[in-house]
């Protein structure tokens, strides 16, 4: 009784706030309100059983991913109103792909019928869940049988860092930087005084 | 805890290699003294020289370690006659395009050690494709080798189109990864599996696929025809090729579209080899269309780098013919396609990147118009590339287009055979185009430059050589692609 009520009360507001962030005007609100929909999915995750895709939620999308989102947001200056002038030109085209998209896939659900030996299948793929916790249920998988997956990515991570620096880094001739060692360093920057017991300089 | 033993490295030899080769050369790159005057061009030579030789060394490591089918990494990770053969064509794809690339992007000012390093992550990626023998490993090393790719599609950073070109690949290369992923899970969904090898026994013995299944399978197609850019996802490709520079339109054309050829093969004949009925149609219905737009929209293009992207959706929708007929001999026919049109194109690129005027490269076709009289050597080659690829009897293109249509015939496709001669007579307009303008037009005012780079010139007697004499001697090729393409149904 109360897990239903904790999950509708994250369900709806995590719909609630989704909705928010499409229509409301202002698109600082609506970083926000996408992180109020983060922690509502993170919350949906712990009813789940899933404790550590909810801590990872938090982390990484509301700590790096929305507070990014932010400064785009802020310091490119995204004209909303602009942005929206075709939209009711395009709503009914997208309306209709939307609706034949909605409909095969409930045509799909309709059809739902598993591959025989699906429950096997998944049940060998990981530890018991009762016996161990998320995290340590998924890196005893993520460091032995995909640790191949863990170098892929991280070598996906640096190639990401690579173009990065590649394509945005520049030396700008003519920037005066500062120095603090030179600046010490200068003869006449430190001065040294004797200063005399109980009078001060 | 139980402590898993190490797994047998063995088999990702070459792969291993090219990893740690690529951080290497990173390091390397990263702490050379670039104060000097022409710091930085040395430090890019530096690294283009070693990254040529890895490349070679690993391409000697694909072949040591080929031999019998080997599976490490838990099931993850495959090393077959397929992949090594599919791995070499791919290594010298990039070795070709590194040669290529170092004097034209000097020239352009936009040499950086970075270049070399993005293009061994991108050959490693598509390595890992090639041997990828679950979902998972599959999506690993496209997104490395996409990743990559997008970097260098927009690695002009200072020219609009090349960022553009950067900026509309990412962002629809996002969407295809997206739809590949969707289609993934839908499949692991109704299957719970990722592995290949599970998959193809779950299908063995001659079940029904779920609904879903099918929905999956056809969102996976949807995506791996994005990264071949068959139609009708291929509105990226001449935007993207036009766009990026054209030493790396060279490599787009090369080695992504034979690693993404040969994933579709692995994808499609392994795991989903028990559904052909349900894919050969979605498979026929895209070569179709590839090869007949590749055919017409080539005609009326004046950039030769656009016209050079129509001209490999067509070469995609003749190889996805090959895959088509779902059988040994069709993938045979692809992977010899493959081989002669990834020397065609390297020669045609090396043309193209020798084509400059008062110091600034030019991609116009009708800059070539009188090249048969300043530059004779290189129309030459160019004339046989270009006849190469209309598909002339005595040269190679002719002899790999010999072996798709006759897979097709054999398996009783003749319609789609049909179609495939009719669009590569059609495609035969605009390749003999380009030797009408070379030959037959007059000069414009001022000539190409002539001392054409001594690089391109090896790289174009390589290419030209082995298209000429293809036809006399096409059996390694042809065996090697035999041995490769049985590796794949034997089990």
């Amino acid at each position: 009784m109360i897990e239903a009520l904790v999950f509708y009360m994250f369900a709806l507001t995590a719909i609630a706030s989704g909705v928010m962030v499409v229509v409301s005007r202002n698109p600082v609100h609506s970083v926000l309100f996408l992180i109020v929909a983060f922690f509502n999915a993170a919350g949906l995750f712990v009813l789940l059983g899933a404790e550590f895709l909810a801590m990872i939620l938090v982390v990484v999308y509301v700590g790096a991913v929305a507070v990014l989102f932010l400064f785009v947001v802020m310091m490119l200056d995204v004209n909303q109103v602009e942005l929206r002038q075709g939209f009711l030109q395009y709503l009914p085209i997208g309306g209709v792909i939307g609706g034949i998209l909605t409909f095969e896939l409930l045509f799909i659900v309709g059809a739902w019928q598993f591959q025989p030996d699906v429950s096997a299948a998944i049940a060998a793929a990981a530890p018991p869940p009762d016996q161990v916790t998320n995290t340590q249920a998924l890196g005893s998988l993520i460091y032995t049988r995909f640790a191949y997956l863990f170098q892929a990515a991280g070598a996906i991570l640096l190639v990401a860092m690579i173009g990065a620096i590649a394509l945005t880094h520049r030396k700008r001739p003519g920037v005066k930087k500062q120095k603090i060692a030179d600046q010490i360093a200068r003869e006449d920057s430190i001065e040294l005084k004797k200063v005399e017991t109980g009078r001060g300089i | 805890m139980p402590i898993t033993e190490v797994p047998n490295l063995a088999p990702a030899l070459p792969e291993i290699f090219l990893g740690l080769a690529a951080m290497s050369l990173l390091m390397l790159g990263v702490f050379q003294n670039t104060t000097g005057p022409d710091g930085v061009m040395k430090a890019s030579r530096l690294t283009s020289g070693l990254g040529i030789v890895m490349l070679v060394l690993a391409m000697v490591l694909v072949v040591t370690v080929s031999g019998d089918r080997l599976l490490t990494f838990d099931g993850l990770f495959v090393s077959d006659p397929f992949a090594s053969f599919v791995k070499v064509l791919i290594l010298i794809a990039s070795t070709f395009s590194l040669i290529l690339a170092e004097d034209w992007m000097e020239k352009q000012g936009c040499h950086r050690f970075e270049y070399v390093i993005v293009i061994l992550f991108a050959t490693l990626g598509m390595m890992m494709m090639v041997s990828a023998n679950n979902m998972l490993s599959l999506y690993m090393g496209l997104e490395l080798q996409s990743l990559s790719l997008y970097i260098l599609a927009a690695f002009q950073r200072d020219d609009m189109r090349s960022t553009e070109a950067g900026v509309k690949y990412f962002v629809l290369g996002a969407l295809a990864s997206g739809m590949l992923l969707y289609g993934m899970s839908l499949v692991y969904g109704f299957s719970g599996t990722t592995d290949f090898d599970a998959l193809a026994a779950l299908f063995a013995g001659g079940t029904e696929p779920a609904a879903g299944l099918i929905i999956g399978l056809v969102f996976i197609i949807a995506g791996l025809t994005f990264k071949v850019s068959g139609v009708p996802f291929h509105m990226w490709t001449p935007d993207v090729y036009e766009g990026a520079p054209t030493p790396v339109t060279a490599f787009f054309s090369v080695a992504p579209k034979v690693a993404a050829l040969a994933l579709f093969i692995r994808v499609m004949n392994g795991p989903f080899g028990d559904l052909a009925s349900q894919w050969q149609q979605i498979i026929i219905a895209i070569s179709v269309a590839s090869m007949l737009l590749g055919g017409f929209a080539a005609i009326a293009q004046t950039n030769i780098k656009r016209m050079m992207a129509y001209s490999s959706i067509g070469h995609v929708g003749y190889a996805l013919i090959g895959l088509a007929v779902a059988n040994e001999t069709g993938v045979r026919a692809i992977l010899v396609y493959l081989t002669i049109y990834v020397f065609m194109n390297i020669g045609t690129f090396a043309c193209i990147m020798a084509m400059r005027r008062s110091d600034r490269a030019v991609e116009n076709i009708g800059d070539l118009a009188g090249l048969a009289k300043t530059h004779p050597a290189m129309a030459a080659a160019m004339a046989v590339f270009m006849f190469s690829m209309a598909g002339i009897p005595p040269l190679a293109g002719f002899i790999g287009k010999l072996y798709i249509f006759l897979a097709a015939v054999e398996a009783g496709f003749m319609m789609l055979a049909i179609i495939g001669v009719l669009a590569s007579v059609v495609s035969a307009y605009y390749y003999l185009r380009i030797i009408k303008i070379m030959y037959f037009d007059k000069p414009v005012t001022t000539p190409l430059e002539t001392p054409i780079p001594k690089r391109i010139v090896g790289v174009l007697v390589i290419t030209s050589i082995f298209v000429l004499a293809f036809v006399v001697f096409p059996n390694p090729v042809i065996n090697a692609a035999g041995v490769a393409a049985s590796a794949l149904f034997s089990g």
